[in-house]
């Protein structure tokens, strides 16, 4: 059970990007956050993993303090909670199976990790991960090798070998296409039920949130101003967190079509840095 | 920069309009006073005559240059080996110095912006400034004159170079990497070890690379003021008017020159 | 699509090696450690000379608390001047020179013999460092700042007009055929198809070999070409440290000023 109250969050630039929050997440639950840019859902994650120091309130989950955590409590409970980040965040220059590995990061030392000596149980879990996600065959390509629908795959894996309570999901599908974008969707709800893991999944698609989530959070200007059932999402409620539009054809009507997940779309090249010319030429 | 002027019923058309054209005339003849200036400064000290004559003097040394001592390449091998030691091993010790270096001038690795970082700007800039020949100076003064003395010099030389641009990769890398790895629970050494030095390590040792191959060049004249190499024996030869070994080691050097770019080309292809 | 998984036998992983074939591998590796060996066991280090050197070492480092600006105060102005009049002089003459020799190393541009020529100007003017063109441009002009302003010069057209050549070629080769299609002359393509597309990133350029002449001025001077360095390497003779320590300083915030500066200028010029 995660429990946020009087979150309040002000930037060192002045911005005020949270205003009071207060939310419940029980355990098991998929939530959606959805709001229009800006409104300050990215800034609500990073606060609940504490990427981003809250100005104010509490955040406890399962009865733990997180505010205030110094630095050594404050790791062991981010591998508590697993985070997927929008554009995958995959440290690009490491092969699959290092960037699921350095989801128990939290878990091993320094020099076993830097050694890449991880337990056999970690090393079964991340293919078993893989391969629930379809992608146990690429362990040892290189993260940029990917395309993204394989890459925020990967991102998955990484936050789960965490073996979280928690996971935080920021934008998703915000980099790819409508079909990929529910693939994902779908495996991260599929993945919550079969772990009984509670989310909190920050979305742009309203029509993803509503096929997905079992709860949905609008958030305006730093302020919650809805909180309920994906189906209680009528047009005013949108015109409410987004502004005018016509939102008729924004929600969802029929029940979503069951896809099987298939896999590989093509991958990316790997961009090559290049060392700038000019630099090093003026330092001869 | 264009403009149209509507003055006239008929367009005339200036790639500049007058008052920018003023300010660019204005900079052509403040750069050529300045140019001028020097040049008679310059022209000042120098003997004229001995620039006219130079060159028949020019000619005069082509033709005892001429040919080359070819027999005399068998004295030079242990130079040679020398020069490309000081080169890799001072390029080693720089190596080794540099990465701290960067990793505290960095500003989104260091320790302390207000006291680590001005410091280590400044080993940065210091190491820099002097020329591997000044640092050879004062390091056979100090240690006294051979090979030992090189290395040290192209490793002091070479730390400047190779933190600075190495920094400035830090500084270039993509931060949500490294803020992903760090949501994983991992201490400040993994959130290293994970998100920065992988996204660094190209960088890395192409700048390595590059370093070492300008070193084997700054290494052939370390010999000059005594610090071992190639430039030992080329001072000594020039020293003589020995003009024929002095052609060889040249060719040996140009040879030896290219050959070494020819390798970091390669090595920082494989690299990339 | 079903939620279980088969149970997988345990594998062991382990990081896949940089260089795949092991043979290759294990060569580079040995090589490289031979080569290491080799190379320490044949650098002679007289330790008794570095440990008997190590009070004369304190002694330069104590050198600079404080400097000594005073003493061979007019010198070292001499030397700041006449290293700047040969900075700039140097420079100029340089890139113009190298203009013609940057374009005629251009693959794109120049026929074959007028390209392998200014290849092999750029080649040897790259592949000796200052120092040795100095020694042979101060035997032929005799001592002074002018050997040091055509060594600069030199050296110049060998880092100009190699990054010049460069971008030539590298650059966009659909723009400057357009502006031949108009039936533009061979100076006017040059003028208007190839300049326009090289010119910011040269000034840039030009700014930062300003910087670099500053900094070699100041080891052309050690071999008679004049400038600071020559007043340098004087106070090395006379054992005057704090002297030398107060030029030292005095080379590093001029390098740093000029640095700042044309980083500035660049800015401001693109
Ligand atoms: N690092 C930061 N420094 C200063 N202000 C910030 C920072 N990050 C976010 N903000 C401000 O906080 C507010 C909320 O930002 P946040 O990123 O949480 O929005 P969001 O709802 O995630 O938007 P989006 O949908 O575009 O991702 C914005 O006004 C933003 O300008
Ligand atoms: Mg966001």
């Amino acid at each position: 059970m995660l429990r946020i109250k009087g979150l309040t969050k002000r930037y060192r630039t002045g911005d005020l990007a949270l205003k009071n929050i207060d939310l419940d997440v029980p355990d098991g639950q998929v939530m959606a956050l959805i709001g229009p840019s800006g409104a300050g859902k990215s800034t609500v994650i990073r606060c609940i993993n504490r990427l981003v120091e809250p100005t104010s309130g509490t955040i406890t989950l399962n009865d733990t303090e997180i505010v205030g955590l110094r630095s050594g409590d404050l790791r062991r409970m981010r591998r508590r909670m697993g985070m997927i980040f929008q554009e995958y965040a995959l440290v690009e220059r490491l092969s699959v199976m290092e960037n699921v590995l350095s989801g128990r990061l939290g878990y091993v030392g320094f020099w076993q990790s830097f050694m890449r000596k991880f337990p056999q149980s970690d090393i079964d879990e991340a293919f078993r991960l893989l391969q629930r996600v379809g992608l146990d065959h690429m362990a040892d390509k290189r993260a940029d090798e990917l395309s993204g629908g394989q890459r925020q795959r990967v991102g998955i894996c990484r936050a789960l070998i965490q073996n979280p309570e928690l996971l935080l999901v920021d934008e998703p599908t915000a980099s790819l296409d409508p079909k990929t974008s529910r693939q994902i969707m779908r495996l991260i709800k599929e993945l919550c039920a079969e772990r009984k893991l509670s989310a909190i999944i920050n979305i742009h698609d309203v029509m993803l949130a509503q096929m997905f989530a079992e709860r949905i959070v609008g958030l305006k200007l730093g302020e919650i101003v809805y909180d309920g059932p994906p189906d209680k999402l009528t047009p005013a409620v949108l015109t409410q967190i987004y502004g005018e539009e016509d939102w008729a054809s924004t929600i969802r009507k029929a029940d979503d079509d069951a896809e099987p997940v298939d896999e590989l779309a093509p991958a990316r090249p790997a961009e090559t840095p290049v060392i700038e010319r000019d630099r090093l030429a003026g330092l001869t | 920069m264009m403009s149209k002027t509507l003055a006239s019923p008929k367009r005339s058309w200036q790639r500049r309009d007058r008052k920018t054209q003023l300010t660019v005339w204005a900079g052509y003849l403040i750069g050529t006073a300045i140019f001028v200036f020097c040049f008679q400064k310059i022209s000042e000290t120098t003997i004229w005559a001995f620039v006219w004559d130079a060159p028949a003097q020019a000619a005069d040394l082509g033709s005892r240059m001429v040919p080359p001592a070819w027999s005399y390449i068998h004295q030079l091998w242990r130079p040679i080996w020398d020069t490309i030691n000081i080169a890799t091993m001072g390029t080693l010790i720089s190596i080794v110095l540099a990465v701290p270096i960067a990793y505290c001038a960095a500003r989104n690795t260091t320790p302390s912006v207000t006291f680590l970082r001005p410091v280590a700007l400044f080993i940065i800039v210091a190491s820099r400034s002097i020329n591997s020949l000044i640092w050879a100076l004062m390091l056979v003064t100090i240690v006294g004159p051979g090979v030992f003395a090189g290395i040290i010099a192209i490793g002091l030389r070479s730390i400047g170079f190779v933190a600075k641009l190495l920094y400035e990769a830090i500084e270039e890398i993509d931060e949500s990497q490294v803020e992903a790895v760090r949501a994983t629970g991992a201490s400040a050494a993994q959130t290293t070890a994970y998100g920065i030095v992988p996204q660094v390590m190209p960088a890395f040792a192409g700048i390595s690379v590059f370093r070492w191959d300008i070193n084997i060049r700054e290494s052939t004249v370390l010999g000059l003021v005594g610090a071992g190499g190639i430039g030992l024996e080329l001072n000594a030869a020039i020293t003589q008017l020995y003009w024929t070994q002095v052609s060889l080691m040249l060719l040996v050097i140009i040879a030896t020159v290219i050959l070494s770019e020819w390798v970091s080309a390669k090595v920082r292809h494989a690299i990339i | 699509m079903s939620l279980t998984v088969p149970a997988i036998p345990s594998r062991p992983w382990k990081k896949p090696p940089l260089i795949k074939r092991a043979w290759l591998r294990w060569t580079l590796i040995l090589g490289f450690a031979l080569y290491l060996a080799a190379a320490f066991g044949t650098t002679n280090v007289n330790w008794a000379r570095v440990w008997e050197g190590m009070p004369r070492g304190m002694q330069f480092v104590t050198a600079f608390f404080p400097p000594d600006f005073t003493s061979r105060w007019d010198e070292i102005v001499d030397g700041i001047a006449e290293s700047l009049w040969m900075t700039v002089v140097a420079t100029v003459v340089g890139i113009a020179l190298s203009v013609p020799v940057g374009i005629g190393a251009a693959r794109n541009i120049a026929p074959l013999p007028v390209y392998y020529f200014c290849r092999s100007i750029l080649a040897v003017s790259r592949s000796f460092q200052e120092v040795i063109l100095a020694i042979f441009f101060v035997k032929l002009f005799g001592f002074g700042p002018f050997a040091g302003f055509v060594t600069l010069a030199f050296a110049t057209i060998g880092f100009y007009g190699k990054l010049l050549a460069e971008d030539i070629e590298d650059m966009d080769a659909s723009q400057a055929e357009a502006v031949r299609a108009t039936g533009a002359g061979w100076l006017q393509w040059i003028n208007y198809g190839v300049q326009p597309q090289v010119m910011p990133r040269m000034i840039g350029l030009g700014l930062y070999r300003l910087d670099i002449n500053f900094r070699e001025s100041a080891v052309v001077g050690i071999v008679g070409g004049g400038g600071i360095g020559a007043t340098l390497n004087t106070s090395f003779d006379r054992y005057e440290f704090d002297t030398a320590a107060a030029i030292i300083l005095i080379i590093i915030a001029i390098v740093m000023l000029t640095e700042y500066s044309s980083g500035y200028l660049r800015r401001w010029v693109q």
